[in-house]
């Protein structure tokens, strides 16, 4: 064990970041990940980290409602953007069609991959809420589970994407 | 889905307690605690050789240190123990000490302020390894003058397992025909979603260290980890919160954990290692390393008379704790034979060691691989024979029940043949076979792949002994309180992470205590909560847990009778409980429940002398093990052009016993199956001939996605047992037993007119490909 000279700190930039509404005045390195934004600065842990490289989609968030992979953006970019996290689904203790859904139909077991789900989930239903069966599968297919085999999450999806078109 | 109160609630597909925190972000990953300080590993780049000094950066930030060997000197190393004379132990320090064994060992720890401060110095820290040959391939490793990895096993052979019945060579001598063939199933890695992490946090009050990792076994976590520190078991708490899957890739010991427990105590602060995808692809544990070379003896009709298997298992640098590396090789060695019915078997099934990241147990451990093995035997023979898959199988399916295996193991009541013989009247193999030859005439290749096998589940103490363990771990325990207020918390020592198991121990218990599963809370995942018990793996969490639960709900509610005698003045017999009410048989006097609970602890003198005060009852279950089976059929399209393979129907029948949640039982089929389909088709582990590893991203080891996994049908029966109390079968491993065989018989199927057998995993498109070529080659 050694202690050595200290180097100098890291430079850190302000950046607002806006998430599920609040604005969130935080310090970050320009460097810092926006995921790690998410889940440190603004303590919000709903939003996981599977990867770190932007193929299995767990830290799916929606920025200006359009999902995307929060591990390959920096958290500067996102300043004065709009972004939601899972925590910003539900409207207060009711829950949005796809949680319930997914919990209706057993779309999650261990849960890690489940927000990321939702997030992307989320985003096709509101951008397309006409989706149909194979491009659903595609969009889906971009993120990964391990527990359910994807049908049931499939399954959950397209009800709730019944249940949003009818203003559920 | 109904949810009111009914005749039981085993039985019902009912929604999982689990799920409204996960749903909303509230669940809680050992990633989502804050710690003083973030660890980072500096790992080997080089497989094989030896290091005089880790040389640390000229600068480093503020509060950064890094620890080596050196600094763990008081550590013990990990030995993971079977007592059998072929096994050599190799001890595995938990930060590499002069010599590395592996790339992606680790050799020091970096503590930094911040992850990306420890990251940057880890990045830093140069370790100058004077490099020896890697020995990478277990079949060289095994080569005369192969350089041996650890002095203590020349040969490189860790663990030697042979069997052979008298028989064996007669029956080979009189058999109708021998079929040999060759398989290779190539190196999986488990891949939970959510990668290892732990975070040790030191109590300066009491000295205490609370260590909360993503692991599967709390209790032995606790014990091994106070073991190799030398410390109190009772100064280290093990805290298993959420954990983003397993697949027993979480339950073998991390040597990372060790080290976070002694920095804490050493800095007295709270440290975290959250281990990144790259680290836990080259790093954790790999899996199905594993060549067979199959014989089998059969008589005219396909009778299978005798059976010779040779197993060699490349298990990697180490031993993993706590299952040790015989896990796969021991495992292949007793149930190679499956569901059939051969009384003569020989087999040689040796561990390997190399310079590979060490081997420990992936859902399924080697039935995956064996059942891939014994089922392309299976289809093999047939085409040699001229007998149609499912008419080999049936004549050879076990039938008879209890059946004793030529290995010894005992096989209580299933439904080998029904499960086959409902699975090809399912998938109407006639129709289908006209539809293959239609397609055929078009240039498309379909094929139809079966797959028979057992599920042994839920193993006790016995067993493990039986394979010389030094650590057994058997039996599960499970403390059962009613409070005053009559609300029930089940402490287990099991722990789900992903199983549902919350919510399926509630429905047991409640039908027992004839109370709603909504006034029952399980307890899991916290040495200092529940009872001591092993954790989940091996199938055995609902089957166990869930017949200890059951017991001890039983004296709880011989209790409440009591106590409700007392209160009605009649005899116990004359009451009963529903729906959290007592009362008495054919009469309008009723008590709720929670009348009984209060009584039970604040009006002790009305029951004084027929019970204990209180409502606590701890009850352990040490079954001996009991097996599911099931039929796989997969349904596939080739493309010739390009090797790739789609998946057009996947249908299981399955028989677990009866069944707690049908939707949770279905959810673990559905998972099984997928993992199944990702080790027939597409994930492998390489490694370069310098034992480095080259696929250590995502992009590189294929999970497949949505796209890839089919909908998957299930049909279940449910042969119950006198060998599990709640007369639940595990299933949690089935999915992923029958899918790569059933898979690479569907395949080979297809590819019949080729004449090509696929016998190695995953049947790539490049494999397939590969396959094509040599056989229009050959052909031209």
């Amino acid at each position: 064990m050694t202690d050595k000279i200290a180097q100098t700190l890291p430079v850190t930039l302000p950046v607002t970041l806006a998430v599920n509404g609040t604005d969130y005045a935080i310090s970050v390195e320009p460097r810092r990940l926006l995921v790690d934004a998410i889940r440190e600065e603004c303590g919000l842990t709903g939003t996981h980290i599977g990867c770190q490289h932007g193929v299995c989609g767990s830290c799916t968030v929606l920025v200006d409602g359009v999902p995307v992979r929060s591990c390959l953006m920096f958290a500067v970019q996102v300043a004065g953007r709009s972004i939601r996290t899972v925590e910003g689904l539900s409207d207060g203790e009711t829950l949005h069609p796809l949680q319930r859904a997914f919990m209706d139909h057993h779309g999650l077991q261990c849960g890690f991959c489940t927000p990321g789900f939702l997030m992307l989930a989320a985003g096709a239903l509101e951008e397309n809420p006409d989706i149909d069966d194979a491009e659903l599968t595609h969009i889906l297919s971009s993120n990964l589970c391990r527990c359910t085999g994807y049908q049931n999450i499939l399954k959950a999806v397209r009800a709730a994407a019944v249940e949003m078109k009818a203003g559920g | 889905m109904s949810e009111t109160a009914g005749a039981t609630w085993v039985g019902r597909s009912i929604r999982r307690v689990e799920d409204p925190a996960l749903v909303t972000g509230r669940g809680r990953f050992t990633a989502d605690l804050k710690a003083d300080l973030s660890v980072r590993f500096v790992r080997s780049a080089v497989a094989a050789g030896t290091f005089a000094d880790v040389v640390l950066p000229e600068t480093m930030a503020d509060g950064a240190q890094v620890f080596t060997a050196r600094d763990l000197i008081d550590v013990k190393p990990i030995r993971s123990i079977l007592h059998r004379p072929d096994y050599v132990i190799v001890p595995q320090p938990v930060l590499a000490d002069g010599a590395v064994y592996f790339v992606g060992e680790p050799i020091a720890a970096v503590v930094a302020p911040t992850e990306e401060v420890a990251e940057d110095i880890a990045d830093q820290v140069l370790v100058d390894v004077t490099p020896v040959d890697a020995v990478v391939d277990a079949v060289a490793a095994l080569e005369p003058g192969a350089r041996a990895v650890h002095a203590e096993a020349p040969r490189n052979v860790l663990v030697e397992g042979r069997f052979r019945t008298d028989g064996v060579t007669a029956a080979f001598a009189g058999a109708h025909a021998v079929v040999a063939i060759d398989l290779v199933s190539r190196r999986q890695n488990a891949l939970p979603l959510e990668a290892r992490a732990g975070h040790a946090a030191f109590d300066t009050a009491t000295g205490r260290v609370t260590l909360t990792c993503t692991t599967q076994m709390p209790h032995l976590t606790r014990t091994v980890i106070a073991d190799l520190l030398g410390m109190p078991e009772l100064d280290l708490r093990v805290v298993a919160p959420d954990v983003g899957g397993g697949f027993g890739q979480k339950m073998s010991l991390a040597p990372e954990y060790v080290v976070l427990v002694w920095l804490a105590r050493r800095l007295r602060r709270s440290v975290a290692w959250i281990e990144d995808r790259r680290e836990n692809l080259m790093s954790s544990f790999h899996s199905r390393d594993q060549r067979l070379h199959l014989k089998g003896a059969f008589d005219a009709s396909g009778k299978l008379l005798a059976l010779d298997a040779d197993v060699i298992v490349n298990v990697g640098a180490y031993s993993a704790y706590p299952m040790t590396c015989g896990v796969e090789p021991l495992m292949a060695m007793a149930e190679i034979p499956g569901p059939y019915d051969v009384q003569e078997y020989a087999c040689i099934a040796r561990g390997v060691t190399t310079n590979t990241c060490p081997m420990a147990p992936y859902r399924g451990v080697s039935r995956p691989v064996i059942t891939f093995a014994i089922e392309r035997l299976m289809d093999t023979a047939a085409r040699q024979l001229a007998i149609d898959p499912v008419i080999i199988r049936d004549i050879n399916l076990i039938d008879r029940f209890p059946y004793r295996s030529a290995t010894g193991l005992l096989i209580d009541e299933g439904s080998y043949r029904r499960t086959l013989a409902i699975a090809a009247e399912t998938i109407d193999v006639a129709a289908f076979r006209a539809e293959q030859a239609r397609a055929r005439l078009d240039g498309r290749f379909l094929g139809l792949g079966f797959s028979t096998f057992s599920e042994r589940t839920a193993y006790g103490t016995s067993a493990f002994a039986a394979r010389g363990m030094e650590t057994t771990p058997g039996f599960e325990a499970v403390e059962l309180v009613m409070d005053p207020s009559g609300t029930v918390e089940a402490r287990i020592g099991t722990s789900p992470h992903g199983q549902g198991l919350r919510t399926t121990l509630a429905q047991i218990i409640a039908d027992e205590l004839g109370i709603r599963p909504d006034k029952i809370r399980v307890v899991h995942g916290d040495t200092d909560r529940t009872p001591y018990g092993w954790g989940t793996f091996a199938s055995r969490s609902l089957v166990m847990s869930g017949g200890a639960s059951k017991l001890a709900a039983e004296r709880i509610k011989a209790k409440l009778l009591t106590i409700a005698s007392q209160l009605f003045e009649v005899a116990e017999i004359d009451i009963a409980i529903e729906d959290g009410t007592a009362c008495v048989v054919g009469t309008d006097r009723t008590l709720p429940v929670e009348v009984l609970a209060r009584a039970a602890y604040h009006g002790v003198h009305k029951f004084m002398g027929k019970a204990a005060p209180g409502l606590v009852e701890l009850a352990t279950y040490d079954p001996n093990g009991t097996f599911s089976n099931a039929c796989h059929v997969a349904v596939v399209e080739v493309d010739t052009a390009t090797g790739r393979v789609e998946i057009k129907r996947f249908l299981v029948v399955e028989d677990a016993g009866t069944l707690i949640n049908p939707m949770i039982v279905d959810g673990q089929v559905h998972g099984g199956v997928a993992q199944g389909i990702a080790n027939a088709l597409f994930e492998e582990i390489v490694y370069d001939s310098s034992g480095t590893i080259i696929t250590t991203s995502l992009a590189d080891f294929l999970v497949p996605t949505a796209a890839e996994i089919p909908s998957i049908e299930i049909r279940h029966l449910e042969t119950t047992t006198d060998q599990s109390l709640t007369k639940a079968k595990g299933l949690g491993e089935g999915g992923v037993i029958g899918a790569p065989a059933a898979i690479t018989n569907a395949i080979s199927d297809a590819l019949a007119p080729f004449g090509i057998a696929i016998n190695e995993i995953p049947a790539t498109p490049q494999r397939i490909r590969a396959l094509i070529r040599a056989a229009e080659e050959a052909r031209s």
